[in-house]
């Protein structure tokens, strides 16, 4: 059985319940809905923040235009007003609602009146409504009011039905996100009323409303428009509402619109549409633009980048594919999409040709789309022969230096042509200026190759074709092959123009995948901050001829001014605010966006997949073309992604030490309280007792003894941890001195002297042995430690034997043993910090051996330890030294 | 002017100072006590010490510097007191005019050997030009050692170092300075050559070369004769 209509979809619940999260971190929006001006929606909001104010909520109005009615002026009164902020904007001051106050108030809501409004040039962002959004970010709820004629998705059919254009439009999406919508409604009568009673304008005012814009009809057409808005909202959150709770229903979803737009203004109007239909299909809807080698003017570029916002701005996920056949590339699309509908506008048609195309394009549309719908969307009469299909007409973009080169060429080929017409007859010539257009072609765009053409053919008419040197020519078979020369000549210069233009495309397209290729192969061989930045700012560089500074963010997930190294931009005050809205909001700020467009920088997030790694921002920005936001958004995410990589790996680092570091003190925790302990404890006992009580001079003598030898325990432990706190950072350098050996080992020798009675020291150093450059102190305690541990470990009375001599460059140390030697399997622990053996005695910290490979690997030297073949433990230690024979000395002084 | 017995502590641990009062008490030395470089000097201006344990680690100022500012006028022995591990600190107070160091801990009973040592050479050298060490016989004035009654053969330059030596029997040397004195200036870095004289000396002189009585090691920082 099969029930792929009332299941609900794993990934819209998904997606609905990280909106839910969303959601409660952030404000909720309300919105109070009207048709139009004048039905109370400002009254409605402040009756409503008037209760919430009774029921003890912190609300304020943020900004509230009474339009000077008395009745919504009564109302303000009580609620705390923040101050508007003015600004001058050319000689008139114009006020705009203090953002940061507001913000920085922090109330529960704040009411802000009309959501569509555009703010005056200098304020942060471009729209109110985005200044809502920054509000409902921080978590602050908002009570808002929205016209129906606001809404994007409708302002055309209102602007058709009133004949009114509206200036002011809001993103369905702003809407459609709102957590509530309240319908403020009025019939057109009492509407009426209330306009010609004046409580809405001023009576003069109200006349000329009532003439224009007030029309019955009109507010009755508002007025369906913006229930049935309302309605559709109701429909859809039952919907959703039925979804979450997995009740059955006749699912309406599934459905997955595509619309397909093209460069033309036409593609607006298309959107909207789909908009709507999706909106009350309740279905998923994208955009897709196929991109062929049409060569766009900067009108068409242009416009196609305002449909592109429009669609974001409608809400439509939009996608640029590449494809000369633009059947295939949207059916391919919608296959892979898993479209259900496909939108596609209705090319005009002006001529056989473009009728022969439109065919062929519906047909095709139709033939490959299989079971996708397929709607054909009529265009609209207004924008009739706005913009004209382009077939021959040229792109006279090429300067004049290429028309001056294609003219020059083709006099010089004439000439030539011209003494040579005698031996190859005025028809061949013919084919070598053919030959020539076409070469042209190759190198030069359609309007010179159109000149070319031209001047060709008139030059072969009037110099060539007999009779000369007049425009006539004598036998019709001349007039069809110059008529047919001028055909192959243009056909044959635009054909391969248009191949080189292809061309070009894919070269373009080539050197960036190539240059995104090297940007990654590049990043991905950098490590640290420092590198990454610096690579990416050189790309950035390289690649968009832009200065960039980038600014990271901190550990504590801030932006706190950490510029990267390496930058030639200086950063303002107002740039790291700027910089900081940015990474906080995670949308484009600055020069060319919708957000601080007075700024000169532009600021981009560098978005990873857990939030913003920081923030690039660009000196004198460009208006990027659409390929060129597709690149520089890929060459961004690439850079990000290298950023959130590095933080990964530092934080991994972080957290490697940091479970190295607790299993180390523990360790060290365990191992040194009870070292420190067990002296301290004697000491404390043998001392106490002392003092207690008056022993016979012999226990005294005992007790004395024991404070001795536990305080040069305590001692020898306080070497060593001194010892081991200086390797471990890192500060140990070598004194390298003259040593003589027999001396280092007498010195050692002596300082263990009362270890060492027990034992037998037996030291082996060659007559010859040459002074040695080593570290007297480092030596002397590595010895020591050796012999000290030989004689904790060795069976009384046995020999310790302690070898020393020159061997090729390096002085070889060799302590042996009769101890029970090591546990094959510990020997390569015995030199780990707090590594006990599985059998030593109680006692140690574990120190002692770690410190003397540290103080071996500090003059470079190796040590290694082994069992000896009968019985006891050995250690090598080979350190590299530079030598000095002791007899030269004597003999010059003797 | 000077008192004949009393010896200054500047160390700013209490436990210290009272360790090395009971101490020197009980060995017949009276106390003066200063916790800081500052109080230090004005002690050693007015209680006119025989002797001065000076701390190298004190908390208003630098050791080295209290042990400059004292030199300037004080001329007695100056012992410095110091934690292990900075031979680098114990060569520069030797270097800028200390007698002696012992580093924390230490034996009370080798401190005490030390201040003997150092009052005693503060004294002035002994005229007698024969220095007698045991089985060992030094004549400064003729240049002739004996071991037990047998003459030592040696070198001008072993004589030299076994002379210095032994007129500051007790103290420690550092190998520059015995480096100047025998070969003169610019040769402080030639360590190779006292090496080789040392080890050639004890076999001429010590009764176990491998276990030296008399040419003692002080590590990384000298040589010490006798005690």
């Amino acid at each position: 059985m099969d029930f792929p209509d009332n299941r609900p979809n794993p990934d819209e619940l998904l997606a609905s319940i990280i909106d839910d999260e969303e959601k409660s971190k952030r404000g909720k929006l309300k919105i109070f809905f009207g048709m139009c001006a004048g039905v109370g929606k400002t009254y409605t909001m402040l009756q409503a923040a008037r209760v919430e104010k009774i029921k003890g909520c912190d609300i304020i109005i943020g900004y509230i235009e009474t339009h000077k009615r008395k009745e919504t002026e009564a109302l303000v009164e009580g609620l705390e007003v923040i101050k508007r902020n003015r600004y001058q904007y050319k000689s008139t001051s114009v006020e705009e609602m203090d953002l940061d106050s507001i913000i920085a108030r922090n109330p529960q809501i704040v009411l802000v009146d009309e959501l569509a409004h555009t703010n005056a040039p200098g304020s942060r962002h471009l729209k109110r409504y985005q200044d809502v959004q920054e509000l409902l970010e921080n978590g602050i709820n908002v009570y808002t009011t929205v016209n129906v004629q606001h809404l994007e998705s409708r302002s055309e059919t209102v602007t058709q039905i009133t004949g009114i254009t509206v200036r002011e439009t809001l993103p369905d999406e702003v809407f459609e996100n709102a957590d509530e919508v309240e319908l403020v409604d009025l019939s057109p009568d009492e509407l009426l009323q209330r306009l010609s009673d004046g409580k809405v304008y001023t009576p003069e005012r109200s006349r000329e409303a009532i003439m224009n814009f007030f029309r019955k009809g009109n507010i009755t057409a508002l007025r369906e428009m913006a229930l049935r808005i309302v309605a559709e909202r109701v429909d859809k959150q039952l919907h959703v509402y039925m979804q979450q709770k997995q009740i059955r229903g006749p699912w309406k979803s599934g459905s997955h619109l595509l619309v397909a737009i093209n460069y033309k203004v036409e593609s607006m109007r298309l959107m909207r549409w789909a908009k709507n239909l999706a909106y009350s299909m309740g279905a998923n809807i994208q955009a897709v633009y196929v991109e062929t080698a049409h060569h766009l003017s900067s009108k068409e570029d242009e416009q196609l980048n305002k449909n592109i916002n429009l669609a974001k701005q409608l809400g439509i996920k939009f996608r640029i594919v590449t494809n000369n056949d633009v059947v295939s590339a949207i059916v391919d699309f919608a296959q892979k999409e898993n479209v259900s509908h496909i939108i596609v506008g209705k090319p005009r048609v002006r001529n056989l040709f473009a009728m022969l195309r439109l065919g062929n394009f519906v047909n095709r549309l139709i033939r490959y789309s299989g079971n996708i719908d397929v709607y054909i969307l009529g265009s609209d009469s207004q924008s009739k022969g706005r913009y004209r299909e382009r077939f021959f007409v040229p792109s006279f973009t090429s300067n004049l230096r290429e028309y001056l080169t294609v003219i020059l060429l083709i006099f010089i080929t004439s000439v030539i042509c011209y003494v040579v017409k005698d031996y190859i007859g005025y028809q061949i010539v013919s084919f070598g200026l053919l030959f020539l257009v076409s070469i042209l072609a190759i190198f030069f765009g359609s309007g010179p190759i159109l000149l070319a053409a031209a001047l060709s053919a008139l030059i072969w008419d009037y110099f060539f074709i007999p009779p000369q040197f007049t425009l006539h020519v004598g036998k019709p078979e001349d007039l069809l092959m110059l008529i047919m020369f001028f055909i192959i000549a243009l056909l044959n210069g635009i054909l391969t123009s248009r191949v080189r233009r292809q061309e070009q495309k894919i070269r373009i397209r080539e050197e960036r995948t190539h240059a995104l290729y090297q940007l990654t192969k590049e990043l991905n061989t950098a490590s640290g901050m420092e590198e990454v930045s610096h690579i990416a700012m050189k790309y950035v560089q390289k690649y968009f001829n832009l200065d960039s500074a980038i600014i990271l963010k901190n550990d504590l997930n801030l932006l706190e001014g950490q510029v990267q190294q390496g930058t030639v931009i200086n950063l303002s005050e107002n740039d790291f605010s700027v910089a900081n809205w940015v990474f906080r909001n995670s949308t484009p700020a600055g020069k060319y966006t919708n957000t601080l467009p007075s700024n000169t920088n532009t600021f981009y997030p560098m978005a990873g997949n857990k939030g913003n790694m920081g923030v690039i921002a660009v000196k004198h920005p460009i208006i990027f073309t659409q390929g060129e936001e597709q690149f520089w958004e890929a060459c961004l995410s690439q850079i990000s992604g290298k950023f959130e990589r590095e933080f990964l790996r530092n934080a991994a680092k972080n957290t490697y030490i940091l479970s190295e570091s607790e299993k180390l003190y523990k360790t060290l925790f365990n191992s040194i309280s009870h070292e420190l302990r067990i002296p301290v404890a004697t000491v404390l006992g043998a001392s106490d007792t002392l003092l207690s009580q008056s022993y016979p001079e012999e226990t005294r003598q005992k007790l004395y003894t024991e404070i001795n030898i536990a305080s040069i325990r305590l001692n020898r432990l306080i070497d060593n941890l001194l010892n081991m706190s200086r390797l471990e950072s890192g500060h140990i350098k070598p004194r390298l001195d003259w040593c003589d050996v027999h001396d280092l080992a007498n010195t050692v020798a002596e300082t263990l002297k009362s270890e060492l009675i027990p034992f037998k020291l037996s030291t082996i150093i060659p007559t010859d042995m040459p002074l040695v450059m080593i570290d007297f102190g480092l030596i002397e305690q590595v010895l020591h430690n050796l012999i000290l541990n030989a004689t904790q470990i060795a069976p009384v009375g046995s020999v310790i034997r302690l070898k020393i001599f020159y061997d090729n460059g390096f002085l070889n140390i060799q302590l042996m043993d009769r101890g029970p030697g090591f546990n094959p399997s510990e020997l390569n622990f015995v030199f780990d910090k707090f590594y006990r053996g599985k059998d030593a005695k109680a006692g140690g910290t574990g120190l002692g051996l770690s410190i003397v490979k540290g103080f071996v690997a500090a003059q470079e030297g190796t040590i290694i330890a082994e069992n000896r073949v009968n019985g006891g433990a050995k250690f090598i230690l080979k350190i590299p030294v530079k030598i000095q024979d002791l007899n030269q000395h004597l003999k010059t002084e003797d | 002017m000077t008192n004949t017995d009393t010896i200054l502590i500047i160390d700013d641990e209490v436990q210290i100072r009272r360790l090395l009062e009971i101490t020197l008490s009980a060995n017949g030395y009276k106390i003066a006590e200063a916790s800081t470089g500052k109080d230090g000097l004005i002690h050693a201006a007015t209680t006119h010490p025989v002797l001065i344990i000076l701390d190298l680690g004190l908390p208003d100022a630098d050791g080295i510097e209290i042990l400059k500012k004292l030199r300037e006028w004080y001329l007695k022995p100056i012992i410095i007191l110091s934690v292990r591990n900075s031979e680098e600190d114990i060569i520069r107070a030797l270097d800028h005019g200390a007698n002696d160091y012992l580093t924390k801990p230490f034996r009370t009973g080798e401190l005490l050997a030390r201040i003997r040592v150092a009052i005693r050479q503060s004294q002035g050298p002994s005229d007698d030009p024969v220095l007698i060490f045991g089985t060992l016989t030094i004549d400064l004035a003729s240049h002739i050692v004996r071991k037990k009654n047998e003459i030592l053969k040696l070198t001008s330059t072993e004589f030299s170092l076994l002379a210095l030596l032994a007129k500051n029997e007790g103290r420690v040397l550092t190998h520059q300075f015995i480096l100047k004195e025998i070969w003169g200036m610019g040769y402080q870095e030639q360590t190779q050559y006292l090496r080789v004289f040392m080890a050639q000396l004890r076999k001429k002189v010590e009764d176990d070369p491998a276990k030296p009585t008399l040419l003692n090691t002080e590590s990384g920082i000298g040589y010490r004769f006798g005690g």
